[in-house]
């Protein structure tokens, strides 16, 4: 088990500086720079700038220069934002996100997994099919919609949320909900489908045929059987979600990280791109390695290579 | 089965309807210059009928909206719209604009202007302060402008201070180290600032009102570097208001600074800046009576809020214009740019996709600047080079076509493949569409290509177009502030058009000391404009935002589009 982890790492820490490396290429592939806007600044102020955060320099260098500086903990300043570095942006802007999609995530967790077990042992019911219907609804209904939809209802036509700002714990309850109903519907989904492979088993027919009651049944041997496929979706989920999301950040007016991936992009702001990729790939790794060894924890059967 | 069939079914068509209704209301991507709106025909809208929603701040607070998180209010790098508005609230340069534009005395007292015009003398009012208790100073003066232009700042601004005798000395060519001993800009004693300038400039005062221009806390500077002007405790100013909170891409929040000087006429006790990055969220919270103020408004909901009380229209110095790269063939061929240029009907643009009330523009500095008579406009004086309005489309296109023929391309043909490119953004898009159709009718087949913005600019500016969207916003009251962009090798000449007596005149104006002369080089330098008809002016921008109308009367803006909320009262 702990070569294994140190496996991964390892494979981890290639896969983080390949990405790196690509990342860094590609963006200056990319037409444009962080200086241009409407008004172009004049050559002497664009070449002091350029010289100020070293893109006069060959790109070989530069990302030399990075990787150098970004071992060390030191991701650089925001081209765009003046005065403030990519590290405390990220620092500041990912406990929001974070808290925001935590909350999510068990949401629909808590939803998702009882809902999912109820479609499985009512299947072909109206319970089920209501809950089929709800969660297709819930997969295809993209959450600018969903965000769009709360925000007319709660916001302006009832008035009962605040419709920016997550200042009161009252300006939660509209992007958690935005935010929770693809993962609910997924993990529901999810749960049924694996819930309704693991009762059609041999085992549970046995374990049914042998007197167990079917509450014992259920939670002993289908639950902790059905659950692998929920873990390792999670590990992604939480990566994504956790890092916050472009669209429901924007609409709701959440100071978090979720719109500094795009709009990174837009602005060409070249240190907080590789730092907000470097950033959510590195969380990606990690949350896969976690899934897949808690995989390996509940189900014994798994074999780690 | 069958019933988990239909009941899927029925909830697709749902879920569809509910993507598609979204869709139509998703705002649309913009860019800094306000861009014009484009709409279907509006709803029936109840939300119309309703009551107006009750004021949104308790007490003596303000909750305003002017945009989302700027990327900086470091007076000396801002160079946004938005970004202007708060940093108007949080310092105060010499002088300062009052509701009509105008200057008035803001840290300075009074000036004493010399005959020539060359030397001001500015007199500073007793006790001024910054928000820590520091004075401010001539000294302080000087220093923040030195700051403002040193290359080492990078200001896209820097080149406001231009006129200030010195500053091409002390800035050099970049080669050079930067020499502030050069600047003209002296601290005669702690209250006297004496500044000479290059030539008689007319707009100087009101220069001096711009945010590149706030004295800065140069003290705080110094220990914290450009880290000063991001967090509420070090970001110290000498205006009406002073910063206590700043949640980047959340809020700012502003109280009145006790050590003003005009602190007794304040306004609000508090101002709420929320950074709202979405414009239909904007609308939302102000409809739903979180918001006193909103400064943009979603193009599909122009149509619906326009008749209301509470939208408010604006002059705003800016042209929406179509740039042809003069390099490029056809738009090489300076008949051939007339011809497009008389081509469009400027008309059906403003009322059919504009909708703010937007102005055809017959020429490019826009309406709203003043001539050598103050009481008479630039514009009015110089005229349009053809007729913008309605009446004018049947000869307009009739001259564009004999013009096509002249050129050889009668009826169009044999004309290359054009492009027209234009930034995302549903606007921009008809806009583009109309055109594409306008010219249509001089049998020219135009494709349409949408870029990403910052692909956008670099294509622009590295002249990779045939022809392309583009806009300008003045930065002060002087039509100087549009013509200097079009001297060769510009950092602004998308056209890439090159002109020899155009950049003498250029140079004529900006050092003429006489306010009659310069005007009328200005209206020759842009009979040269049309005389090569090297760009095509669509219309006048106007700026538009909603406002409750209990602040009516104490709330303005600038004709930069910059708002003033110090002095705001609910009635």
């Amino acid at each position: 088990m702990i070569r294994y982890t140190v496996k991964r790492l390892l494979l981890g820490a290639v896969a983080l500086f390949t990405v790196a490396i690509l990342t860094f290429f590609l963006m200056f592939l990319v037409p444009g720079g962080p200086f241009l806007s409407e008004k172009t600044p004049t050559k002497a102020t664009l070449a002091a700038l350029e010289k100020k955060y070293g893109l006069d320099q060959p790109v070989i260098v530069q990302f030399k220069n990075y990787i150098i500086n970004a071992v060390q903990g030191d991701f650089g300043p925001s081209m765009k934002q003046r005065g403030r570095n990519v590290k405390d942006i990220i620092g500041e802007r990912f406990p929001v996100s974070a808290k925001l999609g935590g909350i999510s995530v068990l949401l629909s967790l808590a939803l998702g997994i009882p809902l999912g077990c109820i479609a499985a042992l009512k299947r072909g019911k109206w319970t089920d099919n209501t809950i089929l219907v709800v969660t297709t609804i819930g997969i295809a209904v993209p959450s600018f919609v969903t965000s769009i939809v709360l925000m007319y209802i709660l916001g302006l036509k009832l008035g009962w949320l605040p419709t920016f700002g997550i200042e009161k714990v009252s300006g939660y309850v509209m992007p958690v909900m935005a935010l929770s109903f693809y993962p609910t519907a997924y993990i529901t989904r999810l749960m049924r489908s694996s819930m309704l492979d693991v009762l059609g088993q041999d085992y549970m027919r046995t374990a049914k045929a042998k007197g167990l009651s079917p509450a014992l049944c259920l939670f002993k041997h289908a639950l902790r059987n059905a659950i692998g496929p929920i873990v390792t979706y999670l590990g992604p989920a939480l990566a994504f979600t956790l890092t916050g999301s472009f669209v429901v950040e924007n609409i709701f007016t959440i100071p978090g990280l979720g719109n500094s991936f795009v709009s990174s992009i837009t602005n060409r702001d070249y240190t907080m791109i590789m730092g907000t990729t470097i950033f959510l790939a590195a969380l990606l790794i990690f949350f896969n390695i976690i899934s897949d060894i808690a995989n390996k924890l509940i189900d014994q059967r798994i074999q780690l290579n | 089965m069958k019933n988990l069939k239909k009941m899927l079914t029925i909830a697709m068509i749902l879920a569809l309807a509910i993507s598609v209704a979204a869709c139509a209301s998703a705002p649309p991507a913009g860019d800094v210059s306000s861009a014009p709106a484009v709409s279907e025909p509006a709803p029936d809208d109840n939300s119309a009928e309703e009551p107006a929603a009750p004021p949104a701040a308790s007490g003596n607070e303000l909750n305003v909206c002017v945009g989302p998180n700027p990327d900086t209010i470091d007076p000396a790098l801002n160079s946004s719209v938005d970004g202007a508005t708060l940093i108007i609230h949080a310092f105060e340069g010499l002088y300062t604009l009052d509701e009509n534009g105008t200057p008035i005395p803001g840290q300075a007292e009074s000036v004493d202007v010399s005959e020539d015009g060359l030397v001001y003398t500015f007199h500073l009012r007793d006790g001024l302060a910054f928000s820590d208790g520091t004075p401010v100073t001539a000294q302080t003066f000087v220093d923040s402008w030195l700051r403002a232009i040193n290359p080492e700042t990078a200001a896209d601004y820097a080149y406001m201070f231009e006129s200030i005798a010195g500053y091409g000395e002390a800035v050099g060519d970049g080669t050079a180290d930067f020499n502030p001993d050069a600047f003209q800009a002296v601290a005669v004693d702690e209250k006297t600032l004496e500044v000479h300038l290059v030539a008689r400039t007319p707009y100087f005062l009101e220069l001096t009102a711009f945010p590149t221009f706030s004295p800065v806390p140069i003290h705080v500077i110094d220990a914290e570097g450009e880290a000063w002007a991001t967090k509420a405790e070090t970001y110290i100013g000498n205006g009406p208001y002073k910063v206590t909170e700043w949640t980047p891409s959340a809020k700012i929040v502003m109280e009145k600074n006790e050590s003003y000087w005009n602190f007794a006429a304040l306004g609000p006790d508090k101002i709420n800046f929320a950074l709202i990055e979405d414009d239909m969220t904007q609308l939302t919270s102000y409809e739903a009576g979180e918001l006193d103020f909103i400064d943009a408004i979603p193009q599909d909901e122009i149509d619906r809020v326009s008749a209301q009380p509470d939208y408010h229209k604006e002059g705003q110095l800016g042209t929406y214009y179509v740039s042809y790269n003069v390099t490029a063939a056809p738009f090489d061929n300076p008949l051939v740019r007339q011809a497009f240029t008389l081509a469009v009907d400027r008309d059906y643009i403003v009322t059919n996709i504009g909708k703010s009330g937007q102005v055809p523009a017959g020429a490019f500095v826009p309406i709203g600047l003043t001539d050598a008579d103050p009481a008479k406009e630039f514009r009015s004086v110089g005229g349009d080079y053809y007729d913008p309005t309605a009446a004018g489309n049947e000869a307009n296109l009739a001259k564009a076509k004999e013009l096509l023929t002249e050129a050889g391309y009668p009826d169009g043909q044999g004309l290359p493949s054009i492009t027209y490119v234009y930034n995302e953004g549903t606007g921009h898009q008809s806009i583009g569409e109309a055109l594409q159709q306008m010219w249509g009718e001089l049998g020219v087949t135009v494709s349409l290509e949408s870029q990403e913005w910052a692909t956008f600019l670099n294509t622009r500016k590295n002249g990779e177009y045939q022809v392309a969207r583009n806009g300008w916003l003045g930065d002060y009251n002087d039509p100087i502030s549009f013509l200097d962009m079009w001297i060769t090798d510009g950092g602004n000449n998308d056209a890439q058009w090159s002109n020899t007596q155009y950049d003498e005149f250029i140079s004529k104006i900006k050092n003429s000391g006489d306010q009659a002369e310069r005007m009328q080089l200005m209206h020759e330098a842009e009979d040269v404009i049309f005389g090569e008809w090297m760009l095509c002016p669509i219309y006048y921008y106007v700026d538009i935002y909603m406002q409750k109308s209990a602040l009516d009367g104490s709330v303005w803006a600038s004709p930069l589009g910059y708002k003033y909320f110090m002095y705001a009262e609910k009635k």
